[in-house]
């Protein structure tokens, strides 16, 4: 079975010579929730338009479902849905024309059972009849949501959907995604909110100046290169770390109150039964100790400073 | 063939226009109705007949070309410049459809529009003078392939336009003065020799000769000439507009 996406060797290069994307292969398997996490101006944006036919690609192949996205961009066009990242909509529409309009432009006759589905499932079908422009932030990127998905595509491409989004929506939206999977469908999304990644997705891609710094399983990365945090709180606080316990890089917090010592939990010898033993010898008591795990945006943040150095 | 998708562009369009009824139909009517008013009736009283027909007969072939090439190129060429502007067009360029798809729905939708409006400008003409219409099919066949090749031109400017003032300068500066210098109001028989042969180097003149030709059997130039030079026209556009979707142009990045 091939794979969903299939991206080999990609370069772009746009007209004023900025090369937005140096020789990125990744391959995104069917039915999985894939975030592509990156800063502003990494090339997420640029990989996702090339994929759906937006940006033309300056080298490399991209294959969806094993076909070419140039060669049978029908198919592989059809099997894709696109929410991106801006507010672009048919303004003077109505949201029940625009989403129909966007079902037809795909190749699919209409249906106007499967559009109140989706207008349902994203509270707009109350508002099937008002025109876009009357329409908040909020419902304006539902509306866009309901556009991709008019067509049933195998394929959603989210593109930093909850951008100035409210809680509600964010939540439908979560909701949606996880019925897709259900169904098989393949979710890539970008989002700056790393927790909504660390919540929902498969596997984690971080690109950074148009190169894939690492595409790795979200429980594995997080288990790999995540790291605990141990707190120790005093009983009595400290100016400084003592002398006698600089060998375990220990730092103070919370006005002395506390050391917080950083271990590694794939080291074979985490350090914890030294520390407390060099605690005793030295003196220091407390009265509670507590431990604390990466997030995953803590880990996306030292992987793009480790790359940036 | 992507038939859902064309249908969807084309309706999409079509209905745009039953929003803007008034600028799209009535406010054209009300311009032609006013050129009637002021060449028809001012001028008409000083020339009486050309070529064996009255001015105010003879100038309805050209009055309904002027709104014919405004109107389509205005319509085509906001057709998709709109949605390049307001970034709507990541939809149609992510779409399974072809050139061939695209221009079917927008440029269609565009034709069918003028081609509409050209007929409603006949019929109100026909409330002012007697009009003749001698070769029905010809006249016909003139009013779609003109709609359709200065629809494709209006295209061909949506793309290339970025800005507002671009989309307006070249119906505004050039096609608005062509028309109205290609024999438009008069017979280019009118004109001293030397404008004659200034004048049969613009290719509106070839259009609305061929056009009055099938109303009164009166034309500046070969019908055949007008016909071939109308064809080459809408080809020329047809071949540039697959160049732009092949490289690109102004479309994808």
């Amino acid at each position: 079975m091939h794979p969903a996406i299939s991206v080999s060797h990609l370069e772009k290069t746009y007209a004023g010579g900025f090369r937005a994307l140096k020789d990125v292969s990744l391959s995104i398997e069917h039915g999985e929730i894939f975030a592509l996490l990156g800063p502003n101006g990494a090339g997420k944006t640029t990989l996702i338009n090339i994929v759906c036919g937006i940006v033309n690609a300056s080298g490399g192949e991209v294959r969806v479902d094993g076909h070419d996205i140039r060669r049978d961009f029908r198919k592989t066009r059809s099997l894709i849905g696109l929410v991106p990242q801006e507010l672009a909509t048919d303004t003077f529409e109505s949201v029940l024309a625009t989403v129909r309009f966007s079902r037809g432009l795909f190749g699919k006759p209409r249906d106007d059972a499967h559009v109140e589905k989706v207008l349902r499932s994203l509270t707009l079908w109350e508002k099937r009849d008002a025109r876009i422009m009357t329409l908040s932030g909020g419902m304006k990127r539902r509306v866009l949501i309901a556009k991709a998905l008019a067509h049933e595509p195998r394929i959603l491409f989210l593109d930093e959907p909850t951008a100035g989004v409210d809680v509600e929506l964010r939540k439908d939206m979560w909701q949606i995604v996880r019925a897709l999977k259900e169904t098989g469908v393949t979710v890539i999304l970008t989002t700056h909110y790393i927790e909504e990644a660390e919540q929902m997705a498969d596997r984690v891609g971080v690109i950074n100046h148009g190169q894939i710094v690492l595409v790795q399983e979200k429980r594995r990365l997080m288990r790999e290169l995540g790291k605990r945090e141990l707190r120790v709180h005093l009983q009595e606080p400290l100016d400084a770390v003592p002398d006698s316990l600089a060998q375990h890089a220990l730092q103070l917090a919370a006005d002395g109150q506390e050391l917080v010592y950083t271990y590694d939990t794939q080291a074979e010898r985490t350090g914890i039964t030294s520390l407390l033993a060099d605690l005793g010898t030295a003196g220091v008591r407390f009265n509670d100790l507590t431990t604390r795990e990466s997030s995953l945006e803590e880990i996306f943040v030292d992987l793009v400073r480790k790359k940036a150095v | 063939m992507n038939l859902y998708a064309v249908r969807a562009i084309y309706a999409f369009e079509m209905a745009r226009t039953g929003r803007t009824l008034f600028q799209s139909i009535v406010s054209p009517v009300i311009s032609t109705s006013l050129y009637f008013i002021v060449f028809g009736a001012a001028i008409g009283s000083r020339i009486t007949e050309i070529d064996g027909v009255s001015y105010g007969s003879f100038i309805v072939p050209g009055l309904i070309m002027l709104s014919l090439l405004t109107e389509s190129v205005s319509n085509a060429s906001f057709g998709i410049y709109f949605p390049r502007f307001s970034g709507t067009i990541y939809e149609l360029l992510s779409a399974p459809v072809s050139w061939v798809e695209v221009l079917l729905g927008y440029v269609g939708a565009a034709a069918t529009k003028s081609i509409i409006l050209g007929s409603i400008i006949l019929a109100t003409a026909n409330l002012f003078v007697d009009v003749q219409v001698a070769h029905p099919l010809w006249m016909l066949m003139f009013l779609v392939l003109t709609a359709v090749s200065f629809s494709l031109f209006g295209f061909i400017l949506g793309v290339w336009a970025d800005g507002w003032e671009k989309l307006q300068i070249v119906p505004m500066l050039i096609i608005t003065p062509l028309t109205f210098l290609g024999g438009s109001f008069y017979s280019i028989d009118m004109l001293p020799p030397f404008w004659q042969t200034v004048t049969l180097f613009n290719p509106v003149v070839y259009l609305v000769s061929g056009f009055r030709w099938s109303f009164y059997e009166n034309a500046d130039v070969s019908v055949a000439v007008s016909f071939g030079m109308t064809v080459v026209f809408l080809l020329a556009c047809l071949f540039f507009i697959r160049w732009i979707f092949a490289s690109g142009y102004r479309l994808r990045s």
